[in-house]
């Protein structure tokens, strides 16, 4: 700030009190307050801005990284299914059905496109194919077993090391031997490309299976069963536990030291780390309660006890902002304070209430933590189908998956941060379009 | 407490006691304390059945205060205390035998600031009664909402929009809309705390003439600011000052020639 300048501006400035405003003293003064005012509006922007950027380079990572795991190599086989060759004696035994060894027939359709002069050369050949590849064949046979005698075209998995290949993940100048993949197998993947028989598809592959040590198998499919089971426990309990202590203490409870504490102690735990529920859960419902380890109930427990603290404080807010001459009102005209609560506070705290229990719910979905500690970093193979089945959460898949050396896992980590980052921006965006449409002025 | 045996307050002038004949609400040596503070100090007041009592002071003098010990609204905030004798018809209203719920049936509440529940002008009207079974068809639910709405004065200009929110009307129009909903349930008095506060004169006007109707039906207690309201609504008024009951009697009275110098200085406007 250079003097010339800020007697120009003394100048120009309104002379409004005479005598006080021209001292130097004082117009000193006034300009050291703006200049602390930009200097503070500055700090602001710059803060933003640096939130926005880490953002950015944050998101434009992960999906940059995951963008790769939406699709998936298959290749196109005319599969000719005969009974006698699966091995199925009947076909109306969905047992034997899904016992078949189904690989068998894809492989002798591959074997026609491509036929192996050598031992070295079959094995290299079925290198090709994932050891999953049989699944949509299976799956084909089960729904229809009509089609067995048939030949069917059907795009089948090739492997991880095909997948990572054909997306350039890992290039064609790195020497032979420090690759998964050879020459002899490339030179077919590229035949292969050239036929239109290999070919990126959309990974579903990556949104319904289950754990694999296969990159190319697994999916998150059974991470989100149980994450959705966890949701659905934390819900049903967190609802009615958390909003009846909340009316409780904000409506009827006494103001006196015992509820005094109780209200520190819930801003307390609200402020516990996530971790220590977890050892909490693990003595009081695994040890003490004997209930299974890995189990999504318990899970859903733990999180709910993590949660509840959370929801109590913001139902708490959300009931404290009905104004209080609507209770009176419904007070006046003889209403019991019951009444006054459930018929008009309730529902005017409702959308509060709701967004309180979503941001909860998310806030849960997010965790990890817990969730080690009661067992839920299982490698689980099938699909819970009841909370009292092992199971595992989408965080710990990625927790799990980030420890994984295959290529091929190192897109999916991030592709199952983009699936629990769309379900955390989902739920909250549901959460503030509830409060906007509830939402009641008075 | 017997009422007979206390004598009459000396600190209050005038005629806070009304002799023959019985009082609707009646008072005696009530106290109301909040934590430590005393607010209201050995009031003892009678207020006359189907007339119109003003409570008239400056702020913080504890009008309110005392309003809202009739129908026991002071129950809802845990630091006050009431102690003393408050009856309705005889009965005494502190009595552990005497329910809340049907206390402020018998005596209804209008509030300072017009408080419509956020939902249809219907419902708001009906929802006193419904809670009281007093609704048990489609008929009666007509017949009392445009009962009540006739009443208040407001039934010509909304009978045609039953439906819309209580919250979309203007300022004088949702304050008897409360009236409306005080009288749905067919009270014995109705308590008015400073209800044309936050009105414009015209809608003041309104409820003013509104309250001189109501009084052929209800008793009516009203807390005012406004010392010309007290003297066009009301018969009889009180005047309150830091909690006491300074002077209580018939508004001509006290107006024309009031016998405590502090009321007069209040109605002379030398201090409030």
């Amino acid at each position: 700030m250079s003097n010339a300048h800020a007697d120009d501006s003394f100048e120009s400035a309104p002379r409004r009190v005479e005598g006080t405003t021209r001292t130097s003293h004082w117009q000193k003064r006034l300009r050291r307050r703006y200049a602390a005012e930009k200097r503070f509006q500055a700090y602001g922007i710059i803060a933003i801005c640096l939130g926005i950027s880490f953002l950015v380079v944050l998101f434009s990572s992960i999906i940059g990284n995951a963008l790769p795991a939406f699709t998936e190599a298959r290749i196109k086989l005319e599969v000719h299914l005969d009974q006698g060759d699966l091995g199925i004696k009947d076909p109306s035994d969905e047992g034997e059905l899904l016992r078949a060894y189904y690989l068998k027939p894809v492989r002798e359709a591959l074997k026609k496109v491509i036929p192996p002069a050598d031992r070295a050369e079959r094995k290299d050949l079925y290198g090709l194919l994932s050891v999953n590849a049989d699944a949509k064949v299976r799956q084909m046979v089960l729904s229809d077993p009509t089609v067995l005698g048939t030949t069917q075209t059907v795009w089948v998995l090739a492997s991880g090391d095909v997948d990572v290949m054909m997306k350039g993940i890992i290039g064609r100048d790195v020497p032979e031997e420090r690759r998964q993949i050879n020459d002899r197998q490339l030179a077919w993947m590229d035949q292969l490309v050239e036929q239109g028989l290999l070919e990126q598809k959309f990974n579903t592959t990556l949104f319904t299976a289950a754990a694999s040590a296969e990159p190319e198998a697994a999916g998150v499919g059974a991470a989100l069963v149980g994450s959705l089971m966890m949701m659905g426990v934390v819900l049903i309990l967190t609802l009615p536990i958390g909003v009846a202590a909340a009316v409780y203490l904000e409506e009827f409870a006494p103001v006196n030291w015992f509820t005094d504490l109780i209200e520190v102690n819930i801003n307390n735990l609200a402020a516990v780390p996530s971790i220590v529920f977890g050892l909490l859960g693990l003595a009081v419902f695994i040890n003490f309660m004997e209930l299974p380890r890995a189990a999504p109930l318990i899970g859903g427990m733990v999180l709910t006890l993590m949660t509840l603290p959370t929801v109590i404080i913001a139902t708490r807010a959300a009931l404290k902002a009905v104004p209080p001459s609507i209770r009176e009102a419904a007070l006046g005209v003889g209403a019991s304070k019951m009444q006054s609560i459930f018929h008009h506070v309730l529902p005017l705290a409702g959308p509060g209430i709701l967004t309180s229990i979503i941001i909860g719910l998310a806030q849960a979905l997010g965790e990890t933590a817990p969730l080690l500690m009661i067992g839920m970093v299982a490698f689980v193979v099938d699909h819970p189908s009841t909370p009292l089945d092992a199971a595992t959460a989408l965080p710990v898949q990625i927790y799990m998956w980030s420890g994984l050396p295959e290529r091929g896992f190192v897109a999916r980590t991030s592709a199952a941060i983009v699936v629990l980052l769309g379900f955390l921006i989902i739920m909250n965006a549901s959460a503030v379009w509830l409060r906007r449409k509830f939402e009641r002025r008075w | 407490m017997d009422q007979e045996s206390i004598e009459r307050p000396k600190q209050t002038a005038g005629t806070p006691l009304l002799e023959g004949r019985p009082p609707k609400v009646a008072s005696r040596g009530a106290n109301v304390f909040y934590g430590d503070k005393q607010a209201i100090k050995e009031v003892s007041l009678d207020i006359g059945e189907n007339e119109v009592t003003a409570f008239i002071g400056p702020s913080g003098c504890g009008k309110s205060t005392f309003l809202r010990c009739l129908n026991r609204m002071n129950d809802t905030i845990d630091i006050c205390r009431v102690s003393g004798d408050i009856r309705l018809d005889g009965q005494d209203i502190y009595d552990k035998s005497v329910d809340v719920v049907e206390l402020r049936t018998r005596i209804g509440m209008v509030f300072q600031k017009p408080n419509p529940f956020p939902k249809s002008i219907m419902e708001n009207v009906a929802y006193g009664p419904r809670i009281h079974g007093m609704i048990t068809d489609k008929a009666s639910l007509e017949e009392v909402v445009q009962g009540s709405l006739e009443r208040a004065g407001l039934w010509e200009e909304v009978k045609d929009r039953l439906d819309t929110p209580g919250t979309g009307l203007s300022g004088g129009q949702q304050q008897r809309l409360c009236i409306a909903r005080a009288i749905a349930v067919h009270p014995e008095v109705i308590l008015m705390d400073e209800p044309c506060s936050a009105l414009d004169p015209i809608a003041t006007a309104k409820i003013e003439e509104l309250i001189d109707e109501l009084r052929e039906n209800f008793t009516i207690v009203i807390v005012t600011h406004s010392m010309q309201q007290a003297a066009r609504v009301s018969q009889r008024t009180a005047f309150f000052h830091l909690g006491e009951l300074i002077e209580c009697n018939d508004t001509e009275q006290i107006f024309t020639n009031p016998e405590h110098k502090l009321t007069q200085g209040y109605i002379t406007g030398r201090f409030g």
